[in-house]
């Protein structure tokens, strides 16, 4: 695996051999092949050696989209997947964009795999069929007599390594449209034995991270930042910190927008940070607390919403609900959510020979801080290179649309003499009390049922701080004054709810909020799933006959959320509960993906709950890396659950109140005793698979929970509630 | 000070109130032992001292009293430590930074308990996060390594 190498590295290798086979796009959108990195950024590039390397153009944050883009390729050239390693693509937006994002590079919203599982097959079959043809024209014989399988060519009584043709294919013209394998063909894809390229070095230390970079020469630089939005640093007194063996000087951040501390080691700038004395002039400062903001959101669903969602006829649905023999209602409410990756923000600046800047980054978004980065040193896009590193997580924080801590590297760099690089280090205090959050948001829901058990009115009011709004992504995702992201899986449910109607009222952000692991659908998917499920009791049916009697099968999403669904309950013996156990269930469909989860549980709220098992049944289309969505599934139950069971982030005056693990404490190894997963079969385009076991995970704990008692949990999370966990 | 780390000398000039974790990282470039949260309560700089797990993050410089092993020095040449080849046989890691303090962590614990049941991983292992919510398979690698152990 070559990804240990900076991209620095890679491109000087490369060039330096010369006759290496790349695959690429033009700028016209065409595949290219070329024989160095100075003609084209390529999706595959294959040394004269025949080294392959898959040149990733997301970033990998855990969720295996390395191994999952360079199983493409390994496939379609036709080699074993340890006859690959991959490296991570520059920043250009021209060739590596998300084709889901517009014009933008970057990861995020489970669309890594969407986006590229054409596109880095054509590179690969391009590539096959380029050393083909070279090989053909060497021995005298027609292509098609030719076969490549494990990095070997034969055919016509001969045989090489593919490495031999790599110069003589560099030279031709690449196939515009290659013949790609017919499923039939696959023996990676979909195969359950294929291995994550990153395991080894993961499990050696050997692995590097942005935060083990360490440059000669280099600062470390941390940032005094303020305790609540919108105060600014005026002033400081560093005389105690310069008693910090390696400090170095301080500066205030443009705008006020806190204090750099630079200093020569990690442990120097951590003490001479809490040494400073900073002066905040606190007149526009958030000074809103908790409370405050919880009762504004819950004013916000008393009155009529400013939008009407879906368009329907609120009077209508009201009246059909008022006019039902059974009325069920809840009132939800959803916290601020930290992130809190492994890894704590982080990321190096430095100048380069040419007059350009280079940014070291776990870059989730490399568009973003490409162009914040150009702005601040006045510099031509071709100027600034990005070197993506792994991630030690994201969950979505990694991605900001204001580019934020690499923007706060840069201006910490741009206030010194540019001689040294700067690496920018968050603590894990930064990170829980400065960051970015899941906004809070809550829900109103009426539901009106017949007398036979139909639902003949639902009336749904969604209160929150938008993410959207504000941001460069304003334009695309909010539409009629709607934010998709605060309405996602409410108002477009594949369900068929007659009288549906769904309204949103935005309300004043207190802190900067932010996409997490899920997004809307962490609190859109809880309120419809836990409604669903008091519906169901309500009419005195089964809580899955009753979701399917409302998956009738009248569009191809109700069939595969039906799927999931039945095959879930299925599979995790539905209906023959064990003693002593209940069970609950919940079905979501987020970025495409449909994802149903069976809660099995033991003990009851009072005197502890047990998550015994988690059931789950996933239809993400065609399955890619089986393990690599086994995986997935299992990491983002845990993050649903972990996050319900006792995570809030809460502020007085506007400060947050935590501060590190002990009082924003994640999941457990012994929090969920197991989780089994379940992949439908399926021919369908693949989507996502990093998000979509989130949303289901929370609603079916708490069905667990209500089928165990009678407690229905509305306000999260759930230790709020009088709800322990053995 | 000087230290003995994956069975080689080292002398560093830093302050004798320096976390070992940053002695490590920023001084010696010995970066398997990752920063997670300064406090002792996520495990990601989980190292061995004489053989027993500890957190470099609490452990200053002047307190380190014995042979330090990081992930970096748990395989014997080109092979991999028991523990390591689990990790891998069940796909364990997905962002991989949390996973050289949960490997050690495994470590010391199979050298302390040999045949552990689910529960007394739980217990063993509670101490170390992992926020892409690996443990499944951790559990999974333990019992592996413990079996591999155990069969000699």
């Amino acid at each position: 695996m070559t990804h240990a190498t900076t991209r620095r590295g890679f491109l000087k290798a490369a060039g330096a051999t010369g006759a290496a086979l790349l695959i690429g796009i033009r700028p016209d959108g065409a595949l290219a092949a070329a024989a160095d990195a100075t003609q084209l950024n390529p999706f595959v590039h294959i040394g004269a050696d025949g080294t392959v390397t898959a040149i990733v153009k997301h970033f990998e944050m855990g969720q295996g989209t390395a191994t999952g883009l360079s199983t493409l390729i390994a496939e379609e050239i036709g080699l074993r997947m340890d006859q690959i390693g991959f490296d991570f693509a520059p920043s250009d937006a021209q060739v590596y964009k998300n084709f889901l994002f517009g014009s933008f590079q970057g990861t995020g919203g489970s669309t890594a795999m969407a986006n590229s599982f054409l596109q880095y097959r054509q590179a690969g079959a391009a590539a096959r069929e380029l050393i083909l043809t070279a090989a053909a024209q060497e021995w005298g014989v027609a292509p098609a007599d030719l076969s490549l399988e494990e990095g070997m060519v034969r055919g016509a009584g001969n045989a090489a390594p593919l490495g031999d043709f790599v110069a003589a294919a560099a030279t031709l013209e690449a196939p515009a449209e290659p013949r790609l394998k017919d499923p039939s063909e696959f023996r990676l894809i979909g195969n359950p034995e294929v291995r994550r390229l990153d395991s080894k070095a993961k499990g050696d230390g050997s692995a590097l991270f942005a935060m083990d970079l360490h440059l000669p020469g280099q600062m470390i630089a941390m940032i005094a930042r303020p305790e609540q939005r919108g105060a600014r640093a005026t002033a400081y007194d560093d005389s105690a910190a310069r008693e910090v063996k390696g400090y170095i000087s301080a500066a205030v951040l443009p705008e006020g927008a806190g204090v750099v501390v630079y200093a020569e080691n990690t442990w120097a700038a951590m003490q001479a940070r809490d040494a400073l004395e900073v002066t905040w002039d606190r007149s526009a400062a958030e000074t809103r607390s908790s409370d405050q903001i919880e009762a504004e959101i819950m004013a916000a669903l008393d009155a009529e919403p400013a939008y009407n969602v879906n368009g329907t006829d609120a009077a209508a649905t009201r009246a059909a609900i008022d006019a039902a023999p059974v009325v069920v209602e809840e009132t939800f409410f959803f916290p601020l959510l930290a992130h809190a990756p492994m890894e704590p923000l982080n990321c190096t600046i430095e100048a380069t020979a040419d007059g350009g800047i280079l940014l070291h980054d776990g870059c989730q978004f490399p568009t973003g801080p490409h162009m914040a980065l150009a702005q601040i040193f006045e510099l031509p896009m071709e100027k600034i290179k990005i070197n993506t590193m792994l991630a030690g997580g994201s969950f979505g924080r990694r991605a900001t649309p204001t580019a934020d801590y690499q923007v706060e590297a840069a201006l910490a760099f741009v206030m010194t003499d540019r001689s040294r690089p700067v690496k920018l280090v968050w603590s894990r205090e930064d990170d829980i009390r400065s960051g970015y959050y899941r906004p809070a948001f809550g829900h109103r829901v009426r539901v009106g049922l017949s007398a036979g058990g139909d639902i003949t009115g639902w009336e749904h009011r969604i209160a929150g701080q938008s993410i959207m709004k504000g941001t460069a992504f304003e334009q695309i995702v909010v539409q009629n004054g709607v934010d998709h992201s605060s309405v996602e899986g409410a108002a477009d449910t594949p369900y068929s709810i007659p009288g549906a109607h769904f309204g949103l009222t935005d309300t004043e952000k207190a802190t900067s909020t932010l996409w997490w692991r899920a997004v809307g659908h962490t609190h859109t998917a809880y309120a419809m799933e836990v409604m669903m499920d008091m519906a169901a009791k309500a009419a005195g049916q089964d809580p899955v006959a009753f979701r399917l009697k409302h998956l009738p099968g009248d569009t191809p999403d109700q069939a595969r959320m039906a799927g999931v669904l039945t095959l879930a309950a299925e599979k995790a013996g539905w209906g023959q509960t064990p003693e002593g156990r209940s069970q609950g269930i919940a079905v979501h469909k987020s970025f495409g993906t449909f994802v149903a989860e069976v809660a099995e549980i033991s003990g009851d709220p009072e005197n502890g709950v047990r998550i015994e098992k988690m059931t789950c049944a996933v239809d993400c289309g065609i399955a890619v890396n089986p393990d690599v969505i086994r995986a997935q599934m299992e990491g983002a139950i845990g993050y649903g659950i972990g996050h319900v069971m006792r995570d809030r982030i809460t502020l007085t005056d506007g400060a947050v109140d935590q501060y590190n693990f002990p009082d924003y404490e994640p999941l457990r190894i012994g929090d969920i005793a197991a989780i089994e997963t379940h992949i439908v079969v399926s021919d369908q385009p693949p989507t996502g698979v990093g998000e979509p076991g989130t949303p289901p995970a929370a609603p079916a704990l708490a069905n667990a929970i209500a089928a165990a008692g009678d407690l229905r949990i509305s306000r999260l999370p759930m230790n709020e509630n009088g709800v322990s966990f053995a | 000070m000087k230290l003995t780390v994956n069975g080689s000398d080292y002398e560093a000039d830093v302050p004798p109130q320096m976390p070992l974790l940053w002695v490590l990282r920023d001084t010696l470039g010995i970066t398997g032992p990752k920063y997670g949260c300064g406090i002792a309560q996520c495990g990601a700089c989980t190292v061995l001292m004489d053989g027993i797990a500890v957190r470099a993050c609490q452990i200053a410089a002047a307190d380190v009293q014995g042979d330090i092993t990081t992930i970096e020095g748990l395989a014997q040449g080109d092979a991999l430590h028991v523990v390591q080849d689990a990790w891998i046989a069940h796909q364990v890691a997905q962002c991989g930074y949390c996973q050289g303090g949960q490997i050690m962590q495994a470590v010391s614990f199979l050298s302390l308990v040999p045949d552990p049941d689910d529960e007394a991983i739980d217990a063993a292992m509670s101490g170390n996060l992992c926020r892409c919510g690996t443990y499944p398979r951790i559990r999974a690698a333990v019992k592996t390594a413990a079996r591999r152990l155990n069969s000699g």
